[in-house]
């Protein structure tokens, strides 16, 4: 359910962007309600109200309770897994004595083998996903500029069309696409099978169904005065898209980006069959070898693998949510 | 922001004159103009050069079907780009291109590959086929006579010069079979170069040993006259196949036993006994790859019970992630709590963490012999988490929960808050009781809202390949089945490994069957529940 390339996340940002939907994130400033007391000289003090321990049980202690055995269930696996990372003998069943031992011996062999060359997977996946992120985002708000501000025959039917693709994961057809990017490899071996740019192709033919109905409904939440005001002064159409709707709508693009970017960096299947040559393969396919070949001698170095590799997809996604949380509708006219 | 703006829009972003706001000037506006004008010729020229460059290369390889669609496709572009107005296709026509050829022709490709029987052995055409057969069974023809060699090589191609024990010199590559050519010799009267290739000196053959000793260049024509092959890169003998094809009756005839293998229908050579020559072609076969699914005791066992645990899979993973996510939407929806912030975000964690990584954790966790449940939980019992058929089905969805719940806390959490406090406020007066209000207030409207969630959360289960694929591998596998199938294998798995699995040979057709099976099912629900929530009337 983590992968970001299925559109509940996407709709759920969405809603989350949409400034009609009521934000979770204020009503989030709780902590326990103060109570204000004027005194006689009329100051005003704030007290709190003393409550028995059973009281206190009863109304919010029991939800700490829930909390924490819901803190271990979520953090253990990932403990688990930096603790693994850190363990110098290497192997699964050596990590189960957790931070026994901190060791940075495994990162530092990571880099180190050249049957495995961690290095070029993580540089691959950070280029793949940015080129594909920076395409979608591209093709997407194209596209979505065209069904929002645009009226023609076919739009109804295209708004339909996108909500039906958004349906078909790409990698339903993967026989197809395999067999297809064989045949194109044979004439064109700079874009066929076994090359980058023709998977980064492959993933920009699902830039479409993957965001462009979330970035539609953004694009309709910009006021059509603004482009009005602007095509008044002289504007043209490029200028209109590229200088001021593409601005006001930076934090879907930048949000549209981020989830390309994440569920590429994930992406298995397509990445799987298209690249073969270890050099070229992304940190999906490469770590997946790395485990199922030898789990348990491998383990330690998988671990370092997965926590260098887990960094930038978290990093992102925290930092995604701080941005979804914030004031999005900021820059916007109001 | 602008430090999240891919790199792509960042030029037609930057300069200042581009701002909404601020004086605009004539003078600015025609600047402007005049630039966009330039980058869309440029782009435009750079599309073309490619187009063309591609054109040039389907020519050459005598693509005409493919040059054709290529050439129409280069004039709609320019046509788009060039006439002012029909503003939309301006803007749609680069996604649409990518999606038409990525998405929408891929969907109608697979469903001709499900009516064919391609897959290994079965991977060409007919004529390729032949050839092949021929070249499999080539064996040196006794006492032939020795043909003095030089392997010469033009632009990646290897050939061979070779001087026919007449003294004749010939050259040949796999491609082009022997012709007579003018050639330098020797002082032994053997040809040892030819304008416009190279010839390759001792140090050069010994690097490229394996590919010399592969070639293998038609004497004539008619593959069933032989071709030279070379054991040493220094002489060529001729090699004749045991094997020879009668174009007239379209049947193979075997020199050494006298069996005729003749077009069994089937995409193969076949004689009587049954015995198939290897390999075969593609051809179409109609439905019998969905009658094989269906009909094939073998494969309808394994399929009916993949297509009952996806079902499973999904609805179970939607409803127990959902389950827990509103639990502890209630459960921290307290005004009066403090640390709900760091709950929240330690909670979100399992979110962020890559999918594909959560499952290979899970695997070693999981791990019967050395994992941390069974050594260091459980005190050091052995229990089959992942090759027991029904534990196995459990831990999939033990990892599942803890990827999703946090999804479905967030949106719970939204959903909850959006509901207005008046609503319950007003049936707590009329005396009902907190869970009376919950049951019959707030559920109702909290569904209402994540219900297209929810569908979307299925539908993205029914297909969610790296959990099952990276977690299980799809096992335990079910060795009675005709096909590749386990105890956890979801359709898309299956799709995967009938296609490219290793221990089965690859079926591409019968993947295919498959997955056109997975379209129609998801076809269905998506059209089923998009009438039930109504989607489609918001459009506008």
């Amino acid at each position: 359910m983590t992968n970001p390339f299925n559109t509940q996340q996407g709709a759920e940002i969405g809603d989350r962007l949409n400034p009609l939907v009521a934000g979770s994130g204020a009503t989030d400033r709780g902590g326990r309600a103060p109570r204000t007391v004027q005194t006689a000289d009329g100051r005003v003090l704030l007290t709190r109200r003393r409550r028995s321990f059973g009281r206190w049980f009863a109304d919010t202690g029991w939800r700490h309770l829930i909390g924490v055995v819901m803190l271990v269930f979520a953090a253990f696996p990932l403990l688990y897994v930096l603790s693994a990372s850190l363990n110098p003998t290497g192997t699964l069943v050596g990590s189960n004595q957790l931070f026994r031992v901190v060791d940075f011996s495994n990162y530092v062999e990571l880099f180190q083998r050249p049957q495995q060359p961690y290095a070029a997977w993580f540089l691959n996946s950070l280029v793949i996903g940015l080129v594909t992120a920076a395409g979608t985002v591209f093709l997407g708000a194209l596209a979505a500029y065209a069904f929002s501000r645009l009226r023609f025959t076919g739009r109804r039917v295209g708004l339909l069309t996108l909500l039906l693709v958004q349906m078909f994961p790409q990698l339903l057809g993967v026989v197809a696409i395999f067999l297809l990017m064989s045949g194109i490899g044979e004439i064109f071996p700079q874009v066929g099978i076994g090359t980058q740019s023709g998977l980064i192709l492959v993933y920009l033919g699902g830039a479409l169904g993957v965001n462009t109905y979330l970035m539609y409904g953004f694009f309709n939440t910009i006021p059509v005065s603004i482009d009005e005001a602007a095509k008044l002064d002289g504007a043209s159409h490029a200028q209109i898209f590229f200088g001021i709707v593409l601005r006001l709508v930076a934090p879907i693009l930048a949000v549209v980006g981020l989830l390309s970017f994440i569920g590429t960096f994930s992406e298995f299947v397509i990445a799987s069959i298209m690249l073969t040559d270890p050099q070229t393969q992304t940190l999906a396919v490469g770590l997946y070898q790395f485990v199922s070949q030898e789990t348990s001698r491998n383990w330690a170095i998988f671990s370092a693998g997965a926590v260098l590799a887990a960094i930038p997809v978290m990093a992102l996604f925290l930092y995604l949510q701080k941005y979804i949380i914030g004031g999005l509708t900021a820059g916007s006219v109001k | 922001m602008s430090n999240t703006t891919p790199g792509a829009q960042q030029p037609l972003l930057a300069p200042p004159a581009a701002r909404p706001s601020g004086p605009r000037t004539a003078a600015r506006s025609h600047a402007q103009t005049v630039r966009g004008l330039l980058i869309k010729i440029a782009l435009l020229g750079i599309v073309d050069a490619i187009a063309l460059f591609a054109m040039f290369i389907l020519v050459m390889r005598e693509q005409w079907l493919v040059f054709a669609i290529a050439a129409v496709v280069t004039v709609i572009i320019n046509v788009i780009y060039l006439r002012p107005g029909r503003l939309p296709a301006k803007y749609l026509a680069p996604g649409v291109f990518f999606l038409a050829v990525f998405q929408i022709f891929v969907v109608g490709y697979s469903g001709y590959i499900a009516f064919t029987n391609y897959g290994d052995g079965h991977n060409s055409t007919k004529e390729d086929a032949i050839e092949s057969i021929i070249a499999n069974s080539l064996t040196r023809v006794p006492d032939s006579p020795t043909y003095r060699l030089t392997v010469v090589e033009q632009f990646g191609t290897y050939g061979f010069l070779v001087t026919d024990p007449d003294g004749e010199t010939l050259l040949g590559t796999p491609e082009q079979p022997l012709e007579e050519v003018d050639a330098e010799e020797d002082s032994t009267g053997k040809a040892v170069s030819v304008a416009g290739w190279t010839s390759l000196g001792f140090g050069d053959l010994l690097a490229n040993q394996s590919v010399v000793v592969d070639l293998s260049v038609p004497l004539s024509d008619d593959p069933n006259d032989g071709a030279l092959r070379t054991p040493d890169g220094s002489s060529a003998y001729v090699y004749t196949s045991d094997l020879v094809y009668d174009e007239s009756a379209d049947s193979f005839t075997d020199t050494t036993g006298g069996e005729v293998y003749v077009d069994g229908g089937d995409g193969a050579f076949v004689n009587e006994a049954g015995r198939e020559l290897q390999p075969g072609w593609k051809i179409d076969v109609g439905f019998e790859n969905f009658q094989r699914a269906f009909t094939n005791e073998d494969i309808r066992g394994p399929l009916l019970s993949v297509t009952l645990w996806t079902f499973a899979f999904a609805i179970l993973s939607v409803a127990s992630t959902f389950v827990l996510g509103l639990f502890l939407a209630i459960v921290f929806n307290a005004p009066h709590m403090r640390g709900k912030k760091i709950y929240r975000v330690i909670m979100v964690l399992p979110y962020a963490f890559p999918g594909f990584l959560s499952a290979l954790v899970f695997l070693g966790l999981f791990n019967e012999q050395f994992g941390f449940f069974n050594q260091v939980l459980l005190g050091g019992a052995s229990i089959p988490w992942l090759t027991d058929p029904w534990l196995a089905k459990f831990s999939i969805l033990f990892v599942n929960l803890w990827l999703g719940f946090p999804y479905m806390f967030l949106i719970c959490t939204g959903a909850l808050q959006s509901i207005p406090e008046e609503l319950s406020e007003a049936a707590t007066v009329d005396g009902a009781k907190p869970f009376a209000v919950f049951r019959l207030i707030k559920f109702p409207l909290l569904l209402v809202s994540v219900a297209p969630l929810l569908i979307s959360s299925f539908a993205f289960n029914f297909n969610n390949f790296n959990l099952i694929y990276m977690l299980t591998g799809g096992g335990p596998r079910d060795i009675e089945a005709g096909v590749d199938a386990g105890a956890t294998d979801i359709l898309i798995t299956l799709v995967y490994k009938v296609a490219f699995g290793e221990g089965t040979g690859r079926d591409y057709g019968l993947a295919s069957a498959f997955a056109i099976l997975i379209f129609l099912i998801v076809a269905t629900v998506s059209i089923v529940s998009f009438r039930q929530t109504k989607a489609l009337e918001e459009l506008n």
